[in-house]
């Protein structure tokens, strides 16, 4: 028990040990990051040098682009090194030099040299961010080298703003740093750097010179070479951690951490964000990101919902998970607890309140009720001054959250409606009294919230309050008011009204939103359903681009591989080709599993946004996503919908996908079963005449003179029998084939079916002339509906099987039946019946030849063509065993013409 | 045997067709003229042939075109269409368009012999008319308009007499459904009154209505009276 108590303890772990065998097997390249404090600690002249080392270990180096700055001891590194020609590539009228990726691909070096990782490409490139190109690299399997300075990582990007004042805009996630398989720091005291900085070695952009000189000082060089060291330290713990979870090495890590970052519209709330996967990754916790969606959220304008969405897309690029949920509680802080103990949070972030005392007297202050209510999750506030760095732009309060052009409608109505409240005011004040009067108002102002909202409520406060001093309170017809406690009902009601109206209008936002929830939900439920419905690909195409279009507001495009080449499958409204752009963008998310195209990190230049539709098994299509708006395409929410519709979506494609493949094995497997029973069939019923009638003939020519005439008779019999066999069969193979075709139209009119069972015992009397048939037909049956020659031949076939499989001199009956409102006619036979598991199978094509070769030819398709020919003219056909005895009986069901006319037989 | 032979035109592109027609044909004495295509059997028109036996299924000149075209020239030759099975619509175009009767391909020589015979006697009867028609047991004096079987006097009402009397008139000879139909009523009349009177006669002429010896039904074609010399022929032949 102890043993295997330590064993599981001792046990890899799972994760570990997939991490350890990605970085291993990994057909993808190895990334080396030459990491400095700042600019200048020479991580380029590193890199070259690791580079001539390598070189001459054999290793196959390339430069794919080094920054020398025009430092001579770093350009004398490049002799000896191929050093790839740059791409020229012309943007507003300017031609500037980028990485040639694409030949770099081409050239397939083991190592790639590229300095400057955080680098951002000119517009036009195929990514927007070196990184990204330095991944596509990795991905094709070639290692790269490259170099960038701390204050780059994106979750650095704010301590080093306030350390140095400067902020760099051009940041590398901290996943790619933390890919890296390995990290050599760069490592220069503060002393040397300025030193290198006052001799000239330390390359300055003439515009930045000012900002450097701030930028290199002592203090701001030592935080952050302290900053560099511990990052790097994190990154060598990580791999440590790995190996030692790796190899079962008990160690003491933490556990069990789980941080919540609340956000918000505010500006700062990237700089929590931030600040949080700092904290996540030192205490290796998982972390979410969460935003609560209340009334208030309603209100946001289009650029702090951005920013919110940017916010969240923040959080989940450093690897957390973002999530907007809405507000269900009274306050915040309750939504925020019930999530935080539903997941297992032991740590709230939250940012410091910039709001006034005056707001959060009257809304309550979030933090301190997440401080009151928190329980043992601890919660941290971050003073905001520490995050704030981009200017916070002040808040206007909108009601629309969408700018719609200005309705005078609801005004209006909120006017006519106090002007119906003033009439019924005049009417009842004789009556009841002034006293009453204000009731009147309060009640139009209340409807007017409830219908319009909170403006043309609040214009019906005013309105009302003027109308009731105006025509009520006396001295009438005036604005003043004498009597004081008039004065004080006239304050009161104001502050009533607009309270009201304050109340009543929140009442219908919560509604309205609440049903935009219910209406969204009930569209994405409808959508799933509508989707298990459909059976075909292109129906369920169609449905889920036309859903996608109507619920985002958007032009939809699904992209769907055929034949290895992405096509175009379906589009909202209908689309065929795409642009080059487009395609290529298309191809891009297609190949890399990612999005690609318009507010993406890669070929931002195309018209539309394409998304990889995943499954469980993979990427399965894209979905290309465009409108006619500019900036960004959705908010998170559209984002969080599209997700779900495309899941929906994706997951109904690879279902119909899978019964597709499924149909086509089984379709394949059947028709090879067919193939090679029609290949039975037709070698034994075609040859077997065809041998006869050639011996017969063949005797008669060759051998003449020593038949007697019998035998030459009989010979001849022989050819004329298997000839007429022969021809039955060929008739049958045609007719199956114009059955499957679809070529049979019945050509159906009222027909006596006594008559067509004489016609076909005449043209049948050969076949059946060792048997003998007995008819039991009705003498009142009613005329049918169906065509006379498809019937005949029904009936030739079923008699063409009864005398088959009868022995001779038995009787063969045909019986007619009524049935309610069908006819029955029966071949009832007198021979060894069929087997009960073989009742329905005899209708199959080539029946009898999956039986092999003993049992009489010919008999492969004629039932078969009889349950067509039945079919087309809407009838029913089937087989049983006769009760009484042994036999088979065949029945043909058709119906009774709704209204069989009766002919005036007297005429 | 001191009569000319009787001239029959084979039109047909099979030329193992025209052989087998040729010897099955000269060995019951008539004389068979050959044409492998429309246009030689335009040319060899004539030749007044007594009998046409014509292929629908020709290279140069559609069937159906070739028959009107015969037809404009000489409308009392008579013509049995060989075609084959299943092409009810152009059996009943071809009858409509003056065949006198049709065989389905393949067929048995005794067939096509009967036929043949069936066609010459209807063209002999047109111009000598015989007021008697006799087939087995069925007698019908056109003149006096008494219809008998054996000998039993049988009460037709008038419309069951008129179709009888169509049908004697072209006795072995397939009648399509709108022939009849504009024979006894008008074209448009619904074939479902035809098979309502057909089924009437039998019933007064036939022995076993279910299996009738006289009136035959040609299944999506029309009907035929049968002709006196094939009830003789006990064992008959099947079509399939």
């Amino acid at each position: 028990m102890a043993n295997q108590r330590r064993d599981l303890e001792k046990r890899p772990s799972p994760d570990a040990l997939l991490e350890a065998a990605r970085r291993e097997n990994d057909h993808a390249g190895r990334l080396k990051i030459f990491v400095g404090a700042a600019p200048g600690v020479g991580k380029t002249y590193e890199m070259l040098q690791s580079a001539h080392a390598k070189l001459k270990a054999g290793v196959d180096v390339v430069v794919g682009v080094v920054e020398t700055h025009g430092r001579a001891e770093t350009e004398a590194l490049l002799q000896g090194l191929e050093v790839l020609p740059r791409k020229r590539i012309v943007y507003k009228d300017q031609s500037i030099e980028e990485m040639d990726l694409d030949a770099l691909i081409a050239r397939r070096p083991k190592i790639a040299l590229v300095d400057e990782l955080a680098h951002t490409n000119v517009s036009g490139s195929r990514h927007p961010k070196r990184y990204l190109d330095v991944e596509e690299l990795l991905s094709r399997g070639i290692d790269v080298y490259t170099a960038v300075n701390i204050q780059h990582i994106e979750s650095l990007n704010d301590v080093v703003a306030q350390i140095t004042h400067v902020r760099v805009r051009e940041t590398v996630p901290d996943s790619v740093f933390d890919r890296a398989d390995a990290i050599e720091l760069i490592d220069l005291t503060p002393d040397d750097l300025i030193q290198r900085l006052k001799e000239g070695k330390v390359y300055v952009p003439k515009q930045a010179e000012r900002a450097l000189e701030h930028y290199f000082s002592p203090g701001n060089l030592t935080a952050l070479r302290e900053l560099a060291l511990r990052r790097t330290a994190e990154r060598v713990d990580e791999q440590l951690l790995t190996h030692m979870q790796a190899n079962a090495i008990a160690g003491p890590w933490a556990a069990g951490e789980r941080i919540l970052v609340c956000l918000s519209e505010d500006p700062r709330a990237a700089g929590l964000v931030r600040y949080t996967k700092r904290l996540a990754d030192r205490l290796h916790a998982p972390w979410t990101a969460i935003s609560i969606e209340t009334r208030r959220s309603l209100q946001l304008t289009d650029e702090q919902r951005d920013r919110l969405a940017d916010t969240l897309r923040l959080a989940e690029a450093l690897g957390g998970e973002a999530i907007t949920i809405p507000g269900v509680g009274r306050r915040i802080a309750d939504d925020v607890i019930h999530f935080a103990q539903a997941n297992n949070v032991t740590q709230i972030i939250i940012g410091k309140s910039t709001r006034s005392w005056w707001f959060e007297t009257r809304r309550g202050s979030v933090v301190h009720d997440l401080v009151r209510r928190a329980g043992n999750i601890s919660v941290n506030v971050i003073a905001g001054e520490e995050l704030a760095a981009e200017p916070v732009p002040r808040k206007t309060v909108r009601t629309a959250e969408r700018t719609e052009p200005f309705d005078p409608k609801p005004s209006l109505m909120a006017l006519l409606i106090v002007a119906i409240g003033l009439g019924v005011g005049e009417l009842i004040q004789p009556i009841f009294g002034i006293e009453n009067v204000d009731l009147v108002f309060l009640t139009a102002v209340v409807v007017v919230a409830v219908r319009y909202g909170l403006w043309p409520s609040l214009l019906a406060s005013v309105a009302a309050s003027l109308c009731y001093n105006f025509f009520f309170l006396p001295p009438v017809y005036t604005f003043t008011i004498t009597d004081p406690t008039n004065i004080a009902a006239f304050f009161f009601f104001m502050l009533i009204a607009i309270l009201v109206s304050n109340v009543a209008a929140r009442v219908r936002t919560q509604a309205d939103s609440a049903i935009g929830r219910v209406r969204t939900t009930e569209s994405l439920y409808a959508f799933s359903r509508k989707l298990a419905g459909t059976a075909t690909l292109d129906d369920v195409l169609w449905a889920t681009a036309y859903q996608t279009a109507l619920m985002l507001k958007v032009r939809v495009v699904l992209l769907l591989p055929e034949d290895g080449i992405l096509t175009v499958k379906a589009g909202y409204p209908p689309e065929d080709e795409l642009d080059k752009a487009d395609l290529a963008a298309a191809n891009w998310a297609w190949g890399n599993d990612r999005s690609a195209g318009r507010g993406s990190d890669t070929l931002p230049g195309a018209k539309r946004l394409f998304l990889p539709m995943r499954t469980g098994r993979g990427a399965i299509g894209v979905i290309g996503i465009d409108d006619d708006k500019t900036g960004p395409l959705l908010t998170p929410d559209q984002r969080r919908l599209l997700d779900a519709l495309m899941d929906q979506g994706a997951l109904a494609i690879e279902r119909v996908l899978l019964v597709e493949d499924m149909d086509r094995v089984k379709r394949t497997a059947e028709s090879d079963r067919l193939r090679s029973a029609l290949l039975t069939s037709i070698s034994h019923d075609l040859k077997t005449p065809l041998a006869s009638v050639l011996g017969a003939a063949s005797t008669m020519r060759d051998l003449a003179s020593g038949l007697t005439d019998t035998e030459k008779h009989d010979l001849l019999a022989t050819v004329i029998d298997e000839s007429e066999r022969l021809n039955r069969f060929i008739a049958n193979l045609l007719d199956m084939t114009k059955l499957e075709s679809g070529a049979i139209v019945p050509n159906t009119a009222r027909h006596d079916v006594s008559e067509i069972v004489g016609s076909v015992l005449r043209r049948a009397s050969k076949i059946l002339g060792h048997h003998q048939v007995s008819l039991e037909l009705a003498a009142d049956l009613p005329m049918l509906e169906l065509d006379a020659v498809l019937f005949e031949q029904v009936l030739f076939n079923l008699l063409d099987n009864a005398a088959k499989y009868a022995p001779p001199d038995t009787t063969i009956s045909i019986r007619s039946l009524r049935d309610r409102d069908w006819i029955a006619l029966q071949v009832i036979d007198e021979g060894d019946g069929i087997p009960p598991a073989e009742l329905e199978t005899i209708f199959d094509k080539f029946y009898r030849a999956q039986k092999g070769d003993h049992v009489r030819p010919g008999t492969g398709l004629g039932l078969a063509i009889s349950r067509g020919f039945v079919e087309a003219m809407h009838g029913t056909i089937s087989a049983t065993n006769r009760i009484d005895r042994r036999g088979a009986v065949l029945t043909i069901r058709l119906p009774i013409p709704a209204e069989s006319e009766a002919l005036d037989t007297a005429a | 045997m001191t009569a000319a032979p009787i001239k029959v035109l084979v039109i047909d592109d099979e030329p193992p067709i025209r052989k087998l027609l040729r010897m099955g044909l000269s060995t019951q004495g008539y004389e068979v003229l050959e044409a492998s295509n429309g246009k030689i059997a335009l040319e060899l028109l004539i030749q007044n042939p007594a009998l046409i036996i014509l292929d629908l299924g020709l290279p140069d000149i559609q069937g159906h075109e070739l028959l009107r075209m015969i037809r404009g020239r000489n409308d009392s030759v008579p013509i049995v269409v060989l075609s084959s099975r299943g092409d009810e619509a152009g059996k009943v175009q071809a009858l409509d368009l003056g065949a006198d009767d049709y065989l389905t391909k393949p067929f048995g020589m005794d067939e096509l012999l009967a036929r043949m015979r069936a066609a010459l006697r209807h063209q002999l009867q047109v111009h000598g008319e015989r007021p008697v028609f006799r087939s087995g047991d069925l007698s019908v004096d056109l003149v006096r308009r008494i219809v008998k079987v054996g000998d039993k006097d049988i009460k037709l009402s008038p419309k069951e007499y008129e179709l009888l009397r169509v049908l004697v008139q072209h006795a072995g000879k397939v009648l399509t459904h709108r022939f009849l139909l504009k024979e006894l009523w008008d074209e448009l009349t619904d074939a479902q009154y035809l098979r309502v009177y057909v089924r009437q006669l039998r019933q007064k002429i036939e022995a076993d209505p279910e299996r009738p010896q006289f009136v035959l039904t040609e299944t999506g074609i029309g009907y035929r009276l049968r002709a006196a010399d094939e009830i003789a022929k006990a064992a008959l032949p099947p079509e399939i």
